[in-house]
């Protein structure tokens, strides 16, 4: 027995020692400065939001978007570790303080936002779920998709999504449920299903793992709204402001025009506007609990929306997405950002 | 086979003589022998194309890979990803050495009369694991913290299965001692350990461990998770491989513990010095056989977003720059997993045969 008392309290030491205990402080503003950096969730592998690349370094929308927050408390955009979860795991992380942002394609929801206690702040990326069809079934219109064959991967919104739009329009469908987007994919590719069906930012991505991408289309149809955005601990307001004006900031600064490359000329714009954003003018930062330069930080470091959305997901890589609905308001899009006042 | 087996006449080893008797010794035989030397020559040729002879190794980037063969350019270009996950590049000289001690203390086990090969072993079992702990984490002794959440690929795999294995061992041993001690408390406590255990599948272990330990942990203290895991994988595995250990306490006969007690050994030099090495010799497959899915089951830390070999690989098969990779991945993920579970397997072979004092029928 004494040696397995011995047992147990080496296995807690080893424990108690590998374990790094983060003592919180008062804020996560002033935890996250205490630590260093920022604790970043993100998805274990998602093309264009977060995802490894060959040097092991995190690429990705939903990356970038840790980034610019770490830029603004930091003024270093490469303060963030980052952690990933699984769907499963993310907001249990979150919510138990092992991260200090969640930013992992997580679709904001009114039960989500009510009862999980966290705070979305923001949308990244305005998402939906469509529909992937073989040219062969001469199909230009969700509409005409009643008795289809539909590719999909379990577990997912899409399932419930999929099911609402059929009913509605009083339609009829069989699923096919895969356990993975790569299975789904194969298994589209194979001819199990007529259609696949995902959110439309992964679709083009799906699409160009077939054989021959131009034998399937994307339909114009979106039967889902799929607002994407950064989360954080409710209780925290400070926090909370923090990374919506993050976003905020970023969104201005592309409004404005306030590029990575001409930020550092932008700094001597007679335009308050932009004087207020990169911190020559007004205090700012100082009233979130940061420099007074943090925008100018951001842009530099990580650029403004438009930059980081063609960096990650834009017409010119793999996943080739439009702006679409992710322009702004004054491009067609319903990007609207506050002012920095 | 040992040197002394008999070999039979040289004129009964032609290749003919062997053909005769092992292929086509009768129509039946001759029959299998020939449809399985079908599908071996049909299969084996593509197979062999597909992975050597059509296949890329070099190149620059997705658009090298036009062949029909397999994309090893893939793997190649991923290969430091698989090896180290986010392992700071600088700083893979660490695990390049924890690699070299882990070959030099277990390789030299294979090779008869490898001088001082029993010291490596010992070496391997205690002062590999204490190097480790001091030069992949870092953070003490001047050397740069790298967090566990850095780690990943096949050094993660690795960490897991050497750390569940070598912790496992001495909880399980301790566990069957204490399930068929006399001591009814120390008893129930082993059963109910044991049981409760044995009966939860490693998945649901993973996630409690998770997703549930770090909401009943008071504000401010994490573990982290691979800490978690690996408590949990530990846990799990004792569980097993106490059972394993108590099916050879219990082959040996009782007359063993008698003679022990009249040589006047207390209870601990009687199980140390008498029963222990002869049970656990006797169960040396048993516990390979748990080593072994052990490894195995490394891989469902997945579930709980570590990166371990097989989810640095399903984590890049999905880049869109690549196109249908994912067998060539998979492929590789097999290929070391089979390389490690074979020496395992290789090893206890060898670890028998070495201990072998007759007994066996």
């Amino acid at each position: 027995m004494k040696r397995m008392i011995s047992a147990a309290i080496g296995i807690a030491f080893v424990a108690g020692a590998l374990s790094t205990t983060s003592v919180h402080a008062a804020t996560t503003l002033e935890s996250v400065k205490a630590k260093g950096h920022l604790q970043c969730g993100v998805t274990s592998g998602l093309p264009g939001f977060s995802q490894p690349d060959e040097k092991g370094s995190w690429t990705g929308i939903d990356v970038d978007t840790c980034r610019a927050v770490a830029a603004a408390v930091f003024g270093d955009a490469k303060a963030v570790e980052f952690t990933p979860l699984t769907a499963k795991e993310r907001f249990t992380a979150l919510q138990s303080g092992e991260i200090d942002v969640l930013s992992r394609n997580t679709t904001w929801t009114l039960t989500r936002d009510v009862s999980l206690g966290l705070n979305f702040a923001g949308v990244n990326y305005y998402d939906g779920q469509g529909f992937l069809v073989n040219n062969d079934i001469g199909v230009d219109d969700a509409e005409q998709l009643d008795g289809a064959t539909v590719c999909i991967q379990s577990g997912t919104t899409s399932e419930l999504n999929l099911a609402d739009y059929f009913r509605a329009k009083g339609m009829e469908f069989k699923p096919i449920v895969f356990d993975t987007s790569e299975q789904t994919v194969q298994g589209f590719a194979a001819g199990r299903c007529d259609v696949l069906t995902s959110d439309r930012s992964q679709l083009a991505a799906l699409r160009s793992k077939l054989a021959d991408p131009s034998s399937a289309k994307i339909l114009p149809n979106t039967i889902s709204k799929e607002p994407l955005g950064p989360v954080v601990r409710q209780g925290d307001d400070q926090w909370f402001n923090i990374v919506k004006w993050v976003l905020f900031a970023q969104i201005n600064a592309e409004e404005l025009g306030i590029t990575m490359d001409n930020a550092g000329e932008m700094l001597k714009s007679d335009n308050p506007n932009v004087q207020r954003l990169l911190g020559t003018d007004g205090d700012m930062g100082a009233k979130l609990g940061l420099p007074d330069d943090f925008g100018l930080a951001i842009v530099k470091q990580v650029g403004n929306y438009g930059e980081m959305y063609d960096r990650n997901v834009g017409p010119d890589t793999a996943l080739g997405l439009e702006r679409g609905i992710n322009a702004l308001w004054t491009n067609g899009g319903i990007l609207y950002a506050p002012p920095v006042r | 086979m040992t040197e002394s087996t008999i070999k039979p006449p040289k004129k009964n080893l032609g290749p003919v003589k062997w053909m005769r008797t092992h292929l086509f010794s009768s129509w039946y035989n001759t029959l299998l022998t020939l449809v399985v030397g079908y599908l071996l020559v049909t299969s084996v040729g593509p197979l062999v194309s597909w992975v050597f002879l059509d296949a890329t190794f070099q190149g620059s980037g997705p658009g090298d890979c036009v062949g029909e063969g397999a994309c090893w350019l893939f793997v190649n270009q991923r290969l430091n990803f698989f090896i180290y996950g986010f392992y700071p590049d600088e700083l893979q000289w660490r695990v390049d050495i924890m690699f070299a001690l882990l070959a030099l203390a277990f390789v030299p086990q294979f090779i008869e009369g490898f001088p001082g090969r029993k010291w490596l072993g010992i070496f391997g079992m205690t002062g590999l694991p204490i190097i480790g702990y001091v030069l992949i984490p870092g953070g003490i002794l001047g050397l740069e913290e790298v967090e566990s959440s850095k780690w990943g690929g096949l050094m993660l795999t690795l960490i897991l299965a050497y750390i569940g294995i070598l912790a496992s061992l001495p909880i399980g041993i301790l566990l069957a001692i204490g399930r068929r001690s006399d001591m009814p408390i120390i008893r129930g406590l082993c059963v109910v350990f044991i049981e409760v255990w044995r009966a939860v599948p490693l998945i649901t272990v993973l996630f409690m461990a998770s997703v549930m330990l770090p909401l009943f942990l008071p504000e401010g203290i994490s573990f982290e998770k691979l800490v978690r895991a690996l408590i949990g994988i530990t846990l799990w595995q004792s569980a097993y491989m106490a059972e394993v250990i108590r099916g050879g306490l219990q082959a040996i006969p009782r007359g063993q513990y008698e003679a022990a007690g009249a040589l006047g050994l207390g209870y601990w030099r009687k199980m140390g010095l008498v029963i222990l090495p002869q049970a656990l010799k006797l169960v040396i497959p048993g516990i390979v056989n748990t080593f072994i899915s052990l490894f195995k089951d490394t891989t469902l830390v997945l579930i709980i977003g570590l990166f371990d070999i097989l989810g640095a690989v399903q984590s890049t098969i999905a880049d869109p720059a690549w196109q249908n990779v994912a067998i060539e991945g998979y492929v590789f993920v097999a290929f070391c997993f089979w390389v490690f579970c074979f020496g395992i397997s290789r090893y206890s072979q060898n670890l028998e045969r070495k201990l072998d004092t007759g007994h066996k029928t």
